[in-house]
């Protein structure tokens, strides 16, 4: 009993102190962001013919890209526009509903891609293309190098 | 007679006049001969695109927020913030009038390679003439008909904004003195023909080093540090250091530097972010060959 109380103990706290630094939001969007990327490149080594066509594979791509895109809306509040080392610029803040949008046509793209989930390499290509191009879109804008 | 008090003063004024005129004379517009501009022949459209893309014609002169065709009406009114005011981008269109459509080729010739505009007066180095100047006379030729190929813009540009003595053009004269060059902007020693063709298109028409190198308070490029990186001159943010011993690309392999050209994906699938989005659009138009010779030149560059 005492054991299995300091184990839930244990748990507890180790979630507690996940959930606290997890919930800095310019760690949480960058953890977003990164999962973007490593998605882009799951597709990628399919579209150059690195890796096999997977159709998994590309479901899990999709749906993250999907998921971490519709998070960013609510990841960028007021008092998060530096720390962390954040590359967001102020823009993101001066014009919160085009970022909003940007961030949400990503999301639904995505979905969209899905819902057609691609057969091939020629689909994942194309799916890529699409959503890749997105990335630059937003950043063009709403992202600073540091 | 003359009092010796008189003398003195003619001899300060003599001297004086001289000393403007030597200025003058070194500070100049100095625009090519005009046997540069001669029998060039018909333009090469095709060649004339490929340079207009390298250059980035677009990235300043289309309209703001351009995408797609739109990119190809150069009707200029973007403005362009620096350290030293803010300059409105001109109309380069094919209209005679608002844009370019009545110029020579010598015209057009002298502002890209030695900063010089229609009137013989300076042009402030926003305009990136000081990488411009590296490009032949038949890529100058190219382009110019590409150009006048494009669609005509009536737009009307406002003047540019900035405070004294920036505003004085004569001023452009001593800044062109101090650091006009149109030099190779490395040595490279036993450079390969890919190599040799890399450096042409970074250090002319691309004109990476215009945000790639840093500068100094009076906007020259500080020496040794070609593409070495530094202060957004833009606004927030840095420039990464694009050379062989850059922290940010240093290790990234010739073929990872053409798919981040090509796609704007880095190696580890991180994006490209700020005005480097349309310069990687517009870069991406080059043939494979080209930006393979980017990549050989960037490895070729010493870093800091």
């Amino acid at each position: 009993m005492y054991i299995k109380t300091l184990a839930a103990t244990a748990v507890a706290l180790c979630l507690g102190f996940g959930s606290a630094f997890a919930a800095e939001p310019q760690v949480e969007r960058q953890a977003g962001m990164k999962a973007i990327g490593a998605s882009m490149g799951a597709l990628a080594a399919i579209a150059k013919e690195q890796k096999p066509f997977d159709a998994e594979a590309v479901k899990t791509a999709l749906t993250t890209i999907s998921a971490s895109a519709k998070a960013f809306p609510d990841q960028f509040p007021v008092g998060s526009e530096t720390g962390h080392d954040t590359e967001a610029s102020p823009k993101i803040w001066e014009n919160p509903s085009d970022f909003r949008a940007k961030a949400l046509k990503l999301g639904a793209d995505a979905d969209a891609v899905l819902a057609a989930a691609p057969t091939d390499v020629a689909g994942v290509m194309n799916a890529m293309q699409t959503l890749g191009a997105e990335c630059g879109q937003c950043h063009q804008t709403y992202r600073l190098k540091r | 007679m003359a009092s010796t008090f008189t003398k003195i003063v003619a001899a300060v004024v003599v001297v004086g006049a001289a000393g403007l005129g030597g200025a003058y004379a070194l500070t100049a517009p100095d625009p090519q001969p005009e046997s540069h501009w001669a029998n060039l022949g018909g333009p090469d459209l095709a060649n004339g695109e490929q340079i207009f893309w390298a250059g980035g014609c677009a990235g300043c002169h289309a309209a703001p927020g351009a995408e797609g065709d739109a990119l190809k009406i150069m009707s200029g009114g973007r403005a362009l913030p620096s350290n030293f005011g803010t300059f409105h981008i001109p109309n380069i269109s094919s209209d005679a009038q608002a844009g370019i459509g009545g110029w020579t080729l010598a015209q057009f010739g002298n502002a890209m390679t030695r900063g010089v505009g229609p009137k013989g007066e300076h042009l402030y180095p926003s305009f990136p003439y000081g990488s411009y100047a590296r490009l032949s006379p038949k890529d100058v030729n190219d382009l110019f008909g590409y150009l006048k190929s494009l669609p005509a813009s009536s737009n009307v540009a406002p003047g540019h904004d900035l405070p004294f003595p920036f505003n004085i053009r004569l001023a452009v004269g001593g800044w062109k003195f101090l650091y006009f060059d149109d030099g190779p902007r490395v040595e490279l020693t036993n450079a390969s023909d890919q190599v040799k063709r890399g450096q042409y298109l970074v250090e002319g028409p691309g004109h990476c080093g215009e945000c790639h190198t840093p500068r100094n308070a009076l906007g020259g490029f500080e020496a040794g540090a070609w593409l070495t990186g530094g202060p957004n001159p833009e606004g927030e943010g840095r420039i990464p250091d694009i050379t062989s011993g850059s922290e940010a690309i240093g290790a990234w392999s010739e073929d990872e530097i053409v798919n981040y050209l090509e796609t704007g994906f880095t190696p580890d699938f991180d994006s490209v972010g700020g005005s480097m989005v349309e310069v990687q659009k517009n870069i991406a138009h080059l043939p494979k060959s080209d930006l393979e010779a980017i990549a050989a030149y960037l490895k070729a560059v010493p870093g800091k």
